[in-house]
């Protein structure tokens, strides 16, 4: 049985680490809402983009000459995974999960005799990738410095995701984040991002605005040149937004069931403490009334 | 009378609004967009965009980076990636 002393100082440990998983829990909240408003900001934007390029896409056949980030580059022997972390824990499995459907993802194409590359982004899901595939990673993205991914980090990604490309160190690039669903659900989430696949809003798109005759300036071929790497920039900038939306809905419910675990802790040894205070007195008095009656 | 006139960012959709015209910094020159122009899509280079509330009045500038401009059976709807002002 623990002293009384110790118990004291157990209980009083286990309340402030309640107090920290509360503050963090806090933290998460207002931070979350926050993340689900960027996040739904940047909607429209996609989905406007979306549109423009499937009714492009549909116009422009694919052939050698279109562009390498839509025709691709001829084979599929290097695939680049792009893992999209955060850099800070307390998130409960929200890292793990992105990381293990990555490492999922990598057996697989090395079964099926591809290399696999990685390019990181985040801080958490580097020392399990390079534990695992101690030479594969490729590039890492640090965004350490950055409180909330923008449109900046997104350009950023993309620019190197684009010149490693053009340098042909991948053939294909998958995108791994975590989608949001809800503060409770999120899904582990794995995207081709190059060579762009046609957008699925191609046959809506088309309906819409191919029913007039559009004028294109410069043609269709060199707007949907320029186009695509915005069209990429938008894919990773959303994929950065659900992440964080994602990170803050995993660490608000993490966080919820520390607080709730340490409260049932704290209640456990408050009872164990008062049991064992109760016998010290009892065994006290015992003592006191043998000694009277000795005498 | 009036041209719907959309100016989307990633960030957020800066303006929705009806206007009276609105000049576009195009790649291969500027154009102006009045109500019912022809469907038409075209690469913007940086520059101003001069937004005409009335056929009167002042334009407004608002200064854009990359982007491209869509008009449609719904107004003008200009995707740029940075806006100031």
């Amino acid at each position: 049985m623990a002293s009384l002393k110790e118990l004291k100082g157990r209980i009083n440990s286990v309340k402030s680490t309640q107090k920290i998983t509360k503050a963090k829990q806090m933290v998460a909240a207002a931070k979350l809402r926050k993340a689900q408003a960027a996040a739904e900001a940047a909607r429209p934007y996609a989905a406007r983009l979306a549109e423009v390029m499937g009714s492009l896409a549909s116009k422009v056949t694919v052939s050698e000459t279109s562009p390498k980030l839509l025709a691709g580059t001829g084979s599929d022997q290097v695939h680049l995974l792009v893992v999209a972390n955060s850099d800070k824990g307390l998130c409960g499995a929200f890292n793990s999960n992105i990381v293990k459907a990555a490492l999922v993802k990598a057996r697989e194409l090395e079964a099926a005799g591809k290399t696999v590359l990685f390019y990181m982004v985040g801080r958490k899901g580097r020392p399990v990738i390079r534990r695992n595939y101690p030479k594969a990673v490729l590039a890492m993205f640090d965004t350490t410095d950055v409180r909330e991914p923008g449109y900046d980090e997104a350009e950023r990604v993309a620019a190197e995701l684009v010149k490693l490309y053009e340098e042909g160190k991948f053939d294909v690039a998958h995108l791994f984040y975590s989608k949001f669903r809800s503060a409770l659900l999120q899904e582990p989430t794995e995207q081709q991002i190059i060579p762009v696949p046609a957008p699925k809003t191609a046959a809506a798109g088309a309906s819409a605005i191919g029913a007039a005759v559009v004028e294109y300036e410069p043609d269709e071929e060199d707007i949907l040149a320029a186009l695509l790497p915005r069209y990429l920039k938008t894919q990773i900038f959303g994929a950065l937004l659900e992440n964080s939306a994602s990170e803050q809905g995993a660490s608000m419910t993490a966080m919820d069931n520390a607080t709730r675990n340490a409260g049932e802790l704290i209640q456990k040894l408050t009872i164990q403490y008062n049991r064992s205070r109760q016998a010290a007195i009892t065994t006290e008095l015992v003592e006191i009334i043998a000694g009277a009656e000795a005498l | 009378m009036a041209l719907h006139f959309e100016l989307v960012t990633p960030a957020k959709l800066v303006r929705s609004e009806d206007v009276h015209m609105v000049v576009v910094p195009g790649a291969e020159g500027e154009f102006g967009v009045l109500e019912g122009h022809a469907p038409f899509m075209s690469t913007i280079r940086d520059g101003a965009l001069k937004v005409y509330r009335s056929e009167s009045g002042a334009p407004e500038e608002i200064m854009i980076q990359g982007g491209f401009a869509e008009v449609g059976a719904n107004g003008l709807t200009v995707l740029a990636e940075h806006v100031e002002g």
